[in-house]
């Protein structure tokens, strides 16, 4: 009797462990299948941008691989013709380091007083900053840009810097993020002499590093992909950033787009390889907020 | 001078000192223009001319088509976002979750790119991809289906479809990684004891994800609603540029930024924002007060 019992149990587990696998299989299937979804439009343009532009305007964008019209040609172009891409380029590349710094530097500052000390506006400063989240951008935009016009700051990049230096949402990452560090510290600083300053720089920044990575590839993102506030901001061509810059190309006649497709792909190139580099840091800054809720 | 250091440098100053920039930037760029626009909002402005009209603008708003068109054209795609950007992405994360999907990282890497990609190269791609000769990959998968080519941008369904699956494409993973991190903060002692308890996968979704989840999806409604309501590049880019046929493609921001930017009506245009302002706050509140996130606060 008792052997006939664990064969059944051993039937029941081998039952069970085929059950997960079969739904194993299909689990990750689904997930490839969405996965090839969502990269299909991407394979499509890097397939189109071996082809001539003229085609892209008369037939459209769709995955055709014919080796007889594919070449090099429009990469030759983009990295040797005569055209603004690189100016841009270098454009947003600036533009993306300057405001990042700026921003990482100005944020770090305000979260730490706003988490490191207890003061008696504490709470209602922090408020405000959860406040200015609450109005969109986009409504700010145009008594902004009439402001710029009155500081003489169209077409400058502090035009462009200023308004979103200190970035609501990433004071809110770094003080949620230095909220649960030791605050003892501080009195230890203090007591070694240090002044509010030099604790804030020496002793807690370094400790702050895996936010500051964070926040820094987050905004690195949305500073390279930034377009409407520029786009307002910038007058002459020459100070164009790779958004803005793509967009003109944009013309009815299409005798752009043999710049346009492979330019768009190498303008992702750059942010595809820091986030598959830093993977990690990159899914820990966009989270934090959802985790408070 | 060494008295102005020496209080610079108390520990009751400082923490002021740290805040500074933040009250600069919300004075300049926050107050300010924000009454800048209320005040503008009662104005007529034109180049060296300002007047006060008091509400005319906004009773011109209550008459305009072509704004209710907007207004129409957002709240549908804000539905529509909601719709399939929350329930979708949840039940994704929920499935990755647990042990049966293998290659987690690359999934979750591969759902993440459309969010690293600009809107400008996004709408390129997807302008051109539904484009309407028949040889376009859309009408190619269209056709494949036994149907007949369509002018997707021409018509205002197909119109609105292309959108959301912009936002789709774009924005799932996104979502996807929010819920996941709201998963990660369930205490697997939970799981553990439905386990013993006979719990399918099923029951343990609708018993222990979903209701703990809930901080995740009020954050993600209460930017999705922002977001939604004030969707304009998008739009933009897929129809290159402020004008769509029959305006389809307009959204409020869109009639702001034709009316301010582009016809130079400030006054109207402050108007058009501050009623999108109203909206949004109110429909956020309700949100926020319905799922009880401010009776947590009180306690």
């Amino acid at each position: 009797m008792g052997k006939q019992e664990n064969s059944f149990e051993i039937e029941k587990k081998v039952g069970m462990a085929l059950k997960t696998r079969i739904l194993s299989v299909i689990a990750t299937s689904f997930f490839a299948a969405l996965g090839i979804i969502v990269v299909f439009p991407f394979f499509v343009m890097v397939i189109a941008s071996f082809r001539p532009g003229k085609d892209i305007i008369r037939y459209g964008l769709a995955l055709q691989i014919d080796f007889d019209v594919m070449s090099f040609k429009n990469y030759k172009y983009l990295f040797t013709g005569n055209h603004a891409y690189f100016t841009w380029f270098k454009n947003s590349l600036v533009l993306t380091l300057l405001s990042v710094v700026l921003t990482l530097i100005v944020c770090y500052f305000v979260a730490y007083g706003l988490s490191m000390y207890k003061f008696k506006l504490r709470n209602f400063l922090f408020f405000l900053v959860i406040a200015t989240m609450m109005v969109p951008f986009e409504i700010l935009m145009l008594p902004l840009f009439q402001e710029m016009i009155d500081l003489k700051l169209i077409d400058t990049t502090a035009g462009v810097i200023l308004p979103g230096l200190v970035s609501a949402s990433t004071v809110f990452f770094f003080r949620q993020y230095m909220m649960g560090l030791p605050h003892e510290l501080l009195d230890a600083g203090r007591i070694d002499g240090s002044t509010e300053y030099g604790i804030c720089i020496k002793i807690m920044l370094p400790i702050t590093k895996p936010a500051f990575a964070a926040m820094a590839i987050l905004s690195s993102m949305g500073a390279w992909n930034s377009m409407l506030w520029p786009l307002l901001v910038y007058r002459s061509a020459s100070k164009f950033t790779l958004p803005i810059g793509l967009n003109t190309l944009l013309t009815p006649y299409g005798n752009n787009y043999d710049l346009l497709i492979a330019g768009s792909c190498f303008a992702v190139l750059p942010i595809f390889a820091i986030f598959l580099a830093f993977q990690s840091y990159f899914i820990d800054g966009m989270t934090a907020g959802a985790v408070k809720g | 001078m060494k008295s102005l250091k020496k209080v610079l440098y108390s520990q009751k100053a400082a923490p002021y000192v740290f805040v500074l920039p933040f009250l600069l930037s919300f004075m300049f760029f926050w107050i300010y223009p924000l009454f800048s626009t209320v005040k503008m909002s009662f104005q007529s402005i034109l180049p060296g001319q300002v007047e006060w009209i008091g509400l005319e603008n906004y009773q011109k708003l209550l008459k305009d088509r072509v704004f209710h068109l907007a207004i129409k054209n957002s709240f549908t795609y804000m539905f529509w976002t909601l719709v399939l950007l929350i329930p979708f992405p949840m039940i994704y994360a929920c499935i990755m979750d647990g042990k049966l999907v293998k290659a987690k990282g690359l999934f979750k890497a591969l759902l993440y790119l459309p969010a690293l990609t600009s809107v400008v190269v996004a709408g390129t791609m997807f302008r051109l991809m539904f484009a309407e000769m028949e040889t376009s990959q859309m009408n190619q998968i269209v056709q494949w289906l036994g149907f007949g080519p369509i002018k997707w941008l021409k018509g205002k369904y197909t119109g609105m479809f292309a959108l959301l699956l912009v936002a789709c494409w774009r924005w799932t993973g996104v979502n996807m990684l929010y819920y996941l991190s709201g998963l990660k903060n369930i205490d697997n002692s939970l799981y553990e004891s439905a386990e013993i308890d006979g719990a399918s996968g099923f029951k343990k979704f609708l018993y222990i994800q979903l209701p703990l989840l809930k901080p995740t999806t009020i954050y993600v409604l209460t930017i999705s609603i922002y977001a939604g309501l004030a969707m304009f590049l998008e739009s933009f880019m897929l129809w290159n540029g402020n004008a769509s046929p029959n305006n389809i493609g307009l959204t409020i921001v869109g009639y702001l930024y034709r009316r301010g930017i582009e016809k130079n009506q400030l006054g109207y245009a402050s108007a058009v924002g501050l009623v999108l302002l109203a909206i949004a706050l109110f429909i956020n509140i309700i949100q926020l007060i319905w799922n009880g996130t401010f009776k947590k606060e009180e306690r």
